[in-house]
């Protein structure tokens, strides 16, 4: 009975003749947020790449002489108390959070999903301790373990990088180990080990591609959320360090003239939203167009 | 279709809105079930038998689909009611019961509470009274120790005494007439005859008429007086059940018969071999021209591929779609 | 269900045990000597020796664990390197804070977001449900510290009804209620609306409907009953985010909590203060976990307790 179904139900899908990407693909241009949080992340790289050419000169070179004035021809979104333009300094800080998002990315990717596909694949000691360990991180709330480790580690770009890394790789854990336990079980998995093939041949061939939607979803959105955590290091003064022109340490330094002069710290707090909200809206359209199971 | 019938169904048309389009999972439908009678509804899944019955009760969603036609309970069309009325005639005069006992019950309330609740709603009994009779619901349905059982919530009772308490939920307020989706489908063989029975001695004690879907024609055989066979979204045949079983009409239901073992059969005559209609029921939105059977008909001709083929009311008060008795 | 509690406050203790090794590793891996940093700059290297032998750190690194624990079992955290005050007393001092926060804007964020949740996925791919999940979306991404901010310039600055920080008055109380409870309310909106739209495609859904309940009855008795257990989930996990977006919140209005505390500990390097509050921040999301625990017995059956 289960046999029948599972051939007639591969046949079923070799005959739409679309493989599940470019079916997934056609459906998220179908999905006007997804689009729309697409071009959101066009221009922000558009940004990143041409943030010199866009803003020629120094961000962070000061102009005490036109110190917090308001948005002018010459200067669109006004200066901050050290009279650099803001519209400046928030092109330049593009490139600062798509770096750091990026890093965080590749560094939870690099060390979370190994350990999920060792922990899921293997099961037994390994498994219970690299899990006992997710735990322990996972005690701590997102953000409360990336400051907790800025605080061993202390303030920067690199190891806000680091923490915020980490502070991910729990979450790649879990997701891609609860992948593989779903389909080490399957028929060809089975088939696969009986059949005498490597551990890591069927890792890579079986079981990788079956996790890649998740982790793709999981990627796009843990973009938006390493950008939320730097800012919000940025913010508190514990990440990356003036004068390097980052979007939260802009608002940080911003609030303080929140009374007389708000466009300091609206301004940037903008670009960290619509760069999130860019990659959350991305993020939830793959997740609609390519693993239709897991909405939520 | 005399006036008395109790549920009178008139040219039923449901279609369903979806992304892809729209298109009609019942296409002109009629049929008509009298007092105290059992119905057998008959075809493959997907033929429109369970949207039929969903329909009936107004129970499909109303923003993703259109319902045309009549259905006529005790000569009042229900498509007409306003919500509050329909309200007074689901779960009490007219009431159902779904293939899934494991899912067609609340995981998170008792047995009891939903019984009672129904009770509560139609009868207007304190909860107690409420309580108390639900109850004696659970013994009707023979459920062992009903006073305990009634506090356990249902992933605590078995498959066959999940179903029990569907139907003593579905009968807590005597309906005149019962719906039941492929009550048995998803039990196992020893529990799908006691359910059966429990239905036939049900059916003698309260007078209730009984619609069986069904895609099991020996269940149908065995419960129904009459019969009617739904092919993609239409009726193609109708007959007494047992006419329908010596002299089947429709190529489609000869099919059917044909893939069904039957014991004492010999294997050597007749049809000789266990027989399977080829290919499946087409998909709703790729309906063939014509007869909508007739890519998978034996004895198709050239009009069936052209023309769809007329309703043919025959002497003996039975009814084939196909062109053959045209 | 009294030893179900019992049992599972037993099991947080190797993760607490795991948290202490973490703080305790962490104390190793800090940079500098932490006799040295305890005594200050000033201090003499017999000063040094002193609190050197005071806080163990001449023993073994086994013993020194043990008397690690040893001290954390008597909630002797230390003494704050700023303020040479305890640190549980400091903890103690901000913790009702922060508590106060937490659960004004979980009430909040439940109070707004499960009926929000509901009525969207009641009315699919309408303007109200476009309206909840899109406020959802735009919660999701706002930086909670950048929305305090805006709501100070308007609620403060230009119509100066509320005041833009500290403590006193319910007044004070508003803003940074409202900023952390934005972001949790998106995500039990989000939440509610993909459990009831999953709940109410079930079949018991419809059994409830085929009896002649009420459309409303079917949804807040049958469908939501069945809906809450994930968003109790949610509403638990996001416990931890708001503990997160406390540390913000509460820079952002300079309220007196344990985020702020967290924050100028770490820019003051005092790690005795930062070691103390991340073990209390761990203890709390342990804490709000067992609740959750215990609220599933209440809401699901299926759920034993043995």
């Amino acid at each position: 009975m289960s046999e029948v179904n599972a051939t007639t139900s591969l046949a079923g899908e070799e005959a739409v003749g679309f493989s599940p990407f470019r079916r997934g693909w056609m459906k998220l241009l179908r999905n006007r947020a997804a689009v729309f949080g697409g071009l959101l992340i066009l221009a922000y790289l558009f940004t990143a790449l041409t943030a010199p050419v866009l803003s020629p000169g120094d961000p962070s070179a000061p102009n005490l002489m036109a110190s917090l004035e308001r948005p002018s021809w010459k200067h669109p979104l006004g200066t901050d108390e050290l009279g650099r333009s803001i519209l400046g300094r928030i092109l330049y800080g593009s490139r600062v959070s798509l770096l750091i998002a990026i890093g965080v990315v590749a560094v939870g990717l690099l060390v979370g999903v190994p350990l999920g596909l060792v922990s899921g694949y293997y099961g037994g000691k390994i498994d219970f301790f690299i899990q006992r360990i997710t735990d322990m991180l996972l005690a701590f709330p997102g953000f409360l373990l990336a400051l907790a480790l800025v605080a061993i580690l202390g303030v920067g770009l690199k190891n806000t990088v680091i923490s915020i890394g980490i502070s991910m790789v729990p979450i790649y854990i879990r997701l891609v180990r609860g992948c593989v336990l779903a389909v080490r079980e399957q028929v060809y998995v089975e088939a696969a080990r009986a059949l005498g093939t490597k551990d890591v041949t069927i890792l890579r061939r079986h079981i990788l591609p079956n996790v890649l939607v998740p982790i793709i979803v999981q990627t796009s959105l843990g973009m938006g959320t390493a950008i939320l955590f730097a800012a919000g290091l940025g913010f508190l003064g514990v990440g990356v360090q003036p004068p390097t022109p980052e979007w939260g340490a802009m608002l940080g330094s911003g609030r303080a003239y929140i009374f007389n002069a708000p466009h300091v710290a609206t301004f940037p707090g903008l670009a960290i939203f619509l760069a999130v909200l860019g990659f959350n809206l991305l993020g939830d359209g793959l997740r609609d167009a390519l693993d239709p199971r897991a909405r939520g | 279709m005399r006036d008395g019938a109790l549920l009178a169904i008139r040219d039923l048309r449901v279609r369903f809105h979806t992304l892809e389009g729209s298109f009609y999972a019942v296409d002109g439908v009629d049929w008509h079930v009298e007092r105290r009678e059992t119905l057998g509804l008959v075809g493959e899944s997907g033929c429109g038998k369970s949207v039929t019955a969903l329909s009936v009760l107004r129970l499909l969603p109303p923003r993703t689909t259109e319902i045309q036609g009549q259905i006529l309970f005790e000569g009042i069309n229900l498509l007409e009611l306003d919500t509050e009325q329909l309200r007074r005639i689901r779960g009490n005069s007219v009431s159902m019961i779904f293939q899934e006992p494991m899912t067609s019950l609340n995981p998170v309330f008792t047995v009891g509470e939903q019984i009672a609740e129904t009770i509560r709603l139609h009868q207007g009994l304190t909860p107690k009274e409420a309580w108390d009779q639900a109850v004696e619901m659970l013994r009707l349905v023979q459920i062992p120790s009903p006073e305990a059982r009634a506090k356990d919530y249902p992933h605590q009772l078995s498959g066959g005494m999940r179903q029990r308490a569907m139907i003593a939920m579905a009968l807590s307020c005597h309906p005149q007439l019962l719906l039941a989706d492929e009550p048995t489908t998803a039990l196992d063989v020893t529990i799908q005859a006691q359910i059966m029975d429990l239905m036939l001695r049900l059916r003698e004690e309260m007078h209730t008429s009984i619609v069986l879907i069904s895609h099991n024609l020996g269940l149908i055989a065995e419960m129904a007086r009459r019969v009617v066979v739904m092919y993609a979204g239409k009726v193609v045949e109708e007959a007494p059940v047992r006419e329908l079983f010596h002299d089947p009409l429709h190529p489609y239901t000869r099919g059917l018969l044909g893939s069904v073992p039957w014991i004492g059969r010999k294997q050597t005559t007749g049809r000789r071999r266990l027989q399977e209609i080829p290919g499946i029921v087409p998909g709703l939105m790729e309906m063939p021209s014509g007869c909508r059977f007739h890519p998978r008909c034996p004895e198709a001709k050239e009009v069936c591929r052209r023309e769809p083929p007329p309703t043919i009311h025959r002497d003996d008060g039975r009814r084939v779609l196909c062109w053959l008795w045209a | 269900m009294f030893q179900y509690v019992i049992k599972r406050l037993i099991s947080t203790v190797p993760v607490l045990l795991g948290i202490s090794l973490l703080l305790f590793v962490m104390l190793r891996m800090l940079p500098g000597d932490p006799a040295q940093v305890l005594a200050g700059q000033m201090a003499t290297p017999e000063e040094v020796e002193v609190i050197r032998h005071q806080l163990g750190l001449d023993r073994p690194i086994h013993v020194q664990y043990a008397l690690f624990l040893a001290r954390l079992a008597h909630l002797d955290l230390g003494r704050s390197a700023r303020t040479q005050n305890p640190v549980i007393q400091e903890i103690w001092a901000r913790l009702p804070n922060t508590v106060l926060l937490a659960v004004l804007a979980i009430s909040l964020a439940c109070l707004f977001g499960i009926p929000a949740g509901i009525v969207a996925a009641v009315r699919p791919n309408s303007w109200i449900d476009y309206l909840v999940t899109s406020s959802a979306l735009v919660g999701i991404s706002m930086p909670v510290f950048w929305l305090g901010l805006m709501l100070v310039v308007v609620f403060s600055v230009l119509l100066q009804w509320l005041p833009a920080g500290g403590t006193g008055s319910w007044k004070h109380v508003v803003l940074p209620s409202l900023t952390l409870a934005s972001f949790v309310v998106a995500f039990i909106a989000r939440m509610t609306r993909s459990s009831m739209l999953e709940v109410l495609s079930q079949d018991y859904v419809t059994t409830a409907r085929a009896k002649g309940l009420k459309e409303l009855w079917v949804i807040t008795k049958h469908a939501l009953k069945n809906a809450l257990i994930p968003i109790i989930t949610v509403v638990g996990l996001q416990f931890g985010m708001l503990l997160g977006g406390a540390v913000l919140t509460e820079t952002v209005f300079a309220w007196p909590g344990l985020g702020r505390l967290i924050v100028d500990s770490i820019l003051a390097r005092d790690y005795p203060m930062i070691q103390g509050t991340i073990l209390v921040f761990g203890l709390l999301y342990i804490l709000v976990n067992l609740v959750v625990d215990l609220i599933y017995a209440v809401v699901d059956p299926r759920i034993r307790y043995e």
